[in-house]
């Protein structure tokens, strides 16, 4: 079997599946649904590996060709093809890794659902679409795929249709998105203009030659063409992976049911904007101006988002906000040029985050949708595998030596003590309080939910017990690689893994500065304890255990005694009520504006009845003269006459 | 030979015989061969129409399928008929709609049936005929013959208002064309033919060019139509019956933009130079100001009438991009995208906005109402249906795999490279389009069941899952594969764009 056929069947299995699902849902029943679902995705996941064994291992040639031409005008051709590179291989694996562990979970989660068929063609679909933009080899692709994994997660926040809130979050996360997508796509257009190709190999090729040009887009003002470019699609990457200001669909999309949080929300869709800014790295590298504000956005996210996820009390949005805050690491990661860190804390997330998902998911399910914190607690003795994992999962989020996120976070931590572009202490700072935050906030939830009083009801507890094993496997098999995945940090960052499929400018490469110190996986946890991230985890977690374990009095005095900063982070940071404001209702309220004003008054009631009525009232006036009798008219002809003479005779 | 057969002239007359055919047979009450008779000439028209595409030589601009007999030899005045690579897809689009609308209105239309098909069977001759005319007068006649049919549809079977819109929607487009039939007869004392293809060579003053621009602008503006003359267009959609808006929206709105590159781009290219600004800034308030107004809108087919302006806005918006990039650097480069992203933009708004229509249609022939605020909750007992709906809704939305993206993104990509600001205004749609198309989807689609109408809506029969899946495949394919559509019009564009920027001073 050709490769090219391996990487069209990695695509077009779980298309299939998704197709069949969806189609004959009816005839072949659940269980078929199911099967041919998993079996797709299976198919790619597998073939995934063959795929990362032939481009890492046997080092073969980097694959990119084109499949069919989709368009062609004015001498562009838009295509529809390939690139295969260390990049790609590793997404690629994530992502049917993560789904593959996603499908077999929702055989559980989903069980008494009416919906069953559809939501596993839907998350089947969401897989084709991933992969086809991880592993596109141009622009246009990419953002066929970017908003195909829009439109399954449109689809899947709104799962379930009947609940007011969910098609409320999946409205306002298309939206969010597309102000995301208007600066891509005018970014995209940016690129076709000056490089007259979409072609990433093209692209990256040229992009060097053009580093000086600029652009006057308010006239006066010059714009370095890279950075406006990149600037452009970084938009596209801001509302993708929830950074602010344009996060705020994240949190609202925990409306769809937990798996697809898991898979779309927090392991793979909201990491393509962090991957898709990897891709472009010789484009990025160009532009420091673009690389600071990738920097600080990111680092801004990291911690505000993170201080949020403190007041929460549902379970999912308290990890949702951990995962606002880690894509904030991963994208001070990219500003500070540090794109594999980037890459490594993405794969790292993945497994611990969809971890963390599915162990809420397995804890809402055993207290029948129950989804607050404070009508938990004392679960350890009720579900021991679920507590093990969300220990595991937990530990790896902060970052205790030894687990995955340890690694991967520290990593970044490190790289940006090295960065000295514009930002980088302001990031450095964030980062830093943003362990202790991540710390306070996950233990926070994990102490209140499996540990201290039961406070569910007598009703819930009765009913309690571990998930089944279609829950409960799924979660060891993501707590294995949240522990190990870390180990990989030597071969995956500094012994330059993703080779040329990611560029980094010598004079920004912090990687590089890290790695002088470099010993090993076990050398790097003996540095880790050296700084100060460690400790302030530690701290995190203590404070954590101090204040919901031993004294619960003290939280609810604290948001009493300083009301304004708690109502501040209560309605996080007012943004939905300006989104709603503003935007929202400010847009409504203008369309209704224009027509009633524009088009009701002004268009057809001055001008168009305006003129019926005129010619109305003027025809109105003419009839009088046309009164039927006889001496009228001859009256006003002999008048005509006489005018008519003496005009005449004057001239 | 297929190809010496008279095909145009096929198209044009064979529906028109079957709509008389299809009154014969209506004589005296509704008779049982009337349906079939319109759906058999309907079939076989578009059959018919279907070696256009498959015999097409795509290498050249010059027409194709061309028939000559002169007609009134005092003045001229010849039965010239060929078509090139833009009005070849619109003419596919007329012949396929027609079918659509005959099999939509089988059971539905009760009242004087014979004459319904009749009328629609006698326009689609009627606008195949305005496609492939190349003599002005035909041409003329063609487009005003057709404003019968259409007038009668929605004078007879509209909804309660229906003599207003009607008459609105007469007036509107008849002043409009006056001015047309005047720029003809200039271009005629000129010219001293009433060949288009010599109008395309004649040479004109500057002050008469924009006049002649004006006189193009007002009647093909009121028919896209444009801001500010837009107003007939709500009224008549929410008037007409079923069919009567598919086929507004899919063909009719096309000609007024068919009219801007058959006439306005070739016989005044400086006059077009000199004003595209006109263009282009009427046609930005037609994608950001009318996206605004649509949502606002209550009407489910008041909605998707705004929102078939808005997106029209794209078509202009393309046609007049390609000057401010010749004044770059005097080349064409880059605007030949403009003018096909609009081109592929009103095959696709043919498909997606009489798709909508059409599912507009279904929810009305169940309750009675087009207003939102009457459904919610559709999905629940209509999940077919509502499948369909969803999937038109975000082809409206542009989603990109289907054809609604196809279009908007070649006109954003021109847009771009001839100004920053014109991008960004367009791509506006993106957000203001995905907020009123799928806000309106929220509140009919989803949600619980809002009331016992809803509760006892039936899913789609065989006949409308037929016309909404061949849609949904028209909509699918050519977002995924459009290339074998943009494919055919290169050469014309090219074409089109040598004498857009050739001065006749």
């Amino acid at each position: 079997m050709s490769m090219e056929n391996v990487y069209l069947g990695i695509v077009l299995a779980p298309l299939l599946g998704a197709i069949v699902a969806g189609l004959f849902g009816q005839q072949i029943g659940r269980a078929g649904a199911h099967w041919v679902t998993i079996l797709g995705v299976a198919i790619s996941f597998a073939l995934g590996l063959l795929v990362f064994k032939d481009v890492v291992f046997d080092g073969a040639a980097i694959y990119n060709d084109t499949v069919y031409t989709w368009l062609a005008s004015d001498g562009v051709r838009f295509e529809i093809g390939f690139l295969i590179d260390q990049l790609t291989a590793l997404m690629i694996l994530i992502v049917t890794f993560v789904s593959l562990i996603v499908h077999i979970y929702t055989i559980g989660y989903m069980r008494d659902d009416p919906g069953y068929q559809r939501f596993f063609s839907y998350i089947s679909l969401f897989t084709f679409s991933m992969l086809m933009l991880v592993m596109a080899n141009n622009f246009v692709q990419l953002f066929f795929g970017w908003e195909a994994v829009g439109l399954v997660s449109y689809l899947l926040i709104g799962f379930w249709y009947t609940r007011e809130s969910a098609i409320y979050a999946n409205l306002k996360a298309f939206l969010v998105n597309r102000v995301g997508d208007l600066g891509f796509l005018l970014g995209i257009a940016a690129v076709l203009m000056y490089f007259n190709s979409l072609d990433y190999a093209d692209v990256f090729r040229a992009a060097p030659l053009l580093s000086n040009l600029t652009v006057a887009i308010i006239p006066g003002t010059e714009w370095s063409v890279i950075t406006l470019i990149c600037i452009l699609l970084f938009i596209g990457a801001m509302a993708k992976s929830a950074q602010v200001p344009l996060h705020v669909w994240l949190p609202d999309s925990m409306e769809g049911p937990t798996p697809i949080s898991a898979l779309i929300h927090a392991a793979t869709m909201v990491t393509a904007g962090i991957f898709m800014v990897a891709r472009m790295s010789p484009l990025f590298e160009l532009s420091e101006t673009s690389l600071s504000v990738v920097l600080v956005i990111g680092a801004v996210t990291a911690l505000s988002m993170g201080i949020l996820g403190i007041v929460q009390n549902d379970i999912k949005r308290v990890v949702a906000y951990s995962t606002l805050s880690q894509l904030g690491y991963m994208t001070v990661a990219l500003g500070a040029s540090a794109y594999a860190a980037g890459i490594f804390h993405l794969m790292t997330h993945a497994f611990f985050k969809a971890l963390l998902f599915l162990a809420a998911g397995s804890v809402i399910i055993a207290l029948h949708h129950e989804q607050d914190i404070r009508k938990m607690g004392g679960l350890r003795k009720y579900m021991p595998v679920t507590y093990a994992c969300m220990l595991i999962g937990s530990l790896a989020l902060i970052g205790v030596p030894g687990f995955a996120g340890f690694f991967s976070k520290d990593a970044i931590i490190e790289a940006v003590s090295h960065a000295e572009i514009a930002g980088a202490g302001f990031a450095y700072i964030c980062v830093l309080i943003g362990v202790f935050v991540t710390a306070f906030y996950s233990f926070r939830m994990f102490f209140l939910v499996f540990h201290g009083k039961e406070r569910m009801e007598a009703h819930a507890r009765a009913h309690l017990h571990e998930s089944p094993a279609v829950i409960t496997v799924p979660l060891i098999l993501l707590a294995i690689p949240s522990v190990i995945a870390g180990y990989y940090i030597g071969p995956i960052l500094f012994d330059g893994f993703f080779a040329d499929s990611i560029k980094v400018a010598p004079e920004h490469d912090v990687l590089a500065r890290v790695g002088e110190h470099f010993t090993g996986a076990l050398g790097f946890i003996g540095h880790g304890l050296a700084g100060p991230a460690v400790y302030l985890a530690a701290a995190g977690v203590a404070a954590a255990w101090y204040f919901y374990l031993q004294r619960p009095d003290i939280p609810p005095k604290l948001a009493a005694s300083a009301g304004w900063l708690y109502r501040l982070l209560d309605r996080k940071y007012y943004a939905d009520d300006i989104n709603e404001f503003v935007f929202a209702a400010g847009g409504r309220r203008l369309g209704r504006a224009l027509w009633k004003v524009g088009d009701a008054t002004l268009i057809d009631g001055v001008m168009v009845n305006g003129t019926a009525n005129s010619i109305g009232w003027f025809s109105g006036l003419i009839r009088q003269v046309q009164t039927g009798y006889l001496y009228h008219y001859a009256f006003a002809m002999i008048v005509g006459l006489l005018l008519l003479l003496s005009w005449f005779v004057v001239s | 030979m297929l190809s010496d057969w008279p095909i145009l002239s096929l198209v044009i007359w064979l529906p028109i015989a079957g709509g008389v055919l299809t009154l014969l047979a209506g004589r005296g009450g509704d008779g049982p061969a009337v349906r079939p008779i319109a759906l058999v000439f309907s079939i076989a028209t578009f059959i018919a129409s279907i070696p256009l595409y498959t015999l097409f030589d795509t290498t050249t601009y010059r027409m194709q399928f061309t028939e000559q007999v002169p007609w009134i030899t005092t003045f001229s005045i010849n039965y010239h008929l060929g078509v090139d690579g833009i009005s070849v897809p619109l003419i596919l689009l007329t012949t396929f709609f027609t079918v659509l609308v005959v099999i939509a209105g089988w059971e539905v239309i009760k009242y004087k049936a014979a004459q319904y098909m009749a009328a629609f069977l006698i326009m689609e001759g009627l606008m195949n005929g305005v496609f492939a005319s190349l003599d002005a007068v035909l041409f003329y006649v063609f487009w005003e013959a057709m404003l019968v049919p259409m007038f009668l549809i929605i004078g007879i079977w509209g909804g309660q208002r229906r003599v207003y819109a009607a008459i609105k929607f007469f007036l509107y487009t008849f002043l409009g064309s006056v001015l047309l039939l005047v720029a003809i007869l200039y271009l005629y004392f000129e010219s001293g033919s009433f060949s288009l293809l010599d109008f395309h060579d004649v040479r004109l003053e500057r002050v008469p060019q924009i006049l002649i621009f004006l006189g193009f602008l007002v009647a093909f503006a009121v028919k896209v139509p444009m801001w500010p003359v837009h107003t007939w267009l709500p009224d008549a959609h929410v008037e007409a019956p079923t069919g009567g808006s598919v086929i507004l929206a899919a063909i009719m709105l096309k000609m007024g933009a068919y009219g801007f590159v058959r006439f306005m781009l070739p016989i005044t290219p400086d006059a077009s130079s000199e004003l595209d600004w006109l263009i282009i800034l009427l046609s930005l308030i037609a994608v950001v100001y009318i996206a605004l107004v649509a949502l606002a809108q209550e009407d489910m087919k008041k909605l998707i009438a705004y929102s078939s302006i808005s997106h029209m806005g794209f078509v202009t918006l393309g046609f007049f991009l390609v000057f401010s990039i010749f004044a770059q650097n005097h080349e064409v480069a880059g605007a030949a995208m403009g003018v096909e992203g609009g081109l592929v933009q009103m095959i696709s708004h043919g498909f997606v906005s009489g798709a909508l229509f059409f599912c507009v249609g279904v929810m009305y022939d169940r309750l009675h109402s087009r207003q939102i605020s009457d459904y919610g909750g559709v999905v629940n007992t209509m999940p077919v249906f509502a499948s369909f709906f969803v999937l038109f809704a975000l082809a409206n939305v542009g989603l990109p795999g289907t054809s609604g993206f196809v279009g908007e993104f070649m006109v954003i990509m021109s847009a771009f490279k001839a100004n920053f600001w014109y991008a960004l205004l367009a791509g506006s749609t993106l957000v203001l389009g995905a907020a009123y198309t799928l806000w309106m989807v929220k509140r009919v689609v989803f949600g619980d069941i809002a009331n016992d109408g809803v509760r006892e809506l039936t899913d789609l029969n065989g006949r409308e899952t037929f016309v909404l899946g061949s849609l949904a495949i028209a909509v699918l394919l050519l977002g995924v594969w459009p290339a074998p559509l943009v494919d055919l019009m290169h050469s014309s564009v090219a074409h089109l764009l040598e004498q857009a920027v050739a001065s006749k001073l």
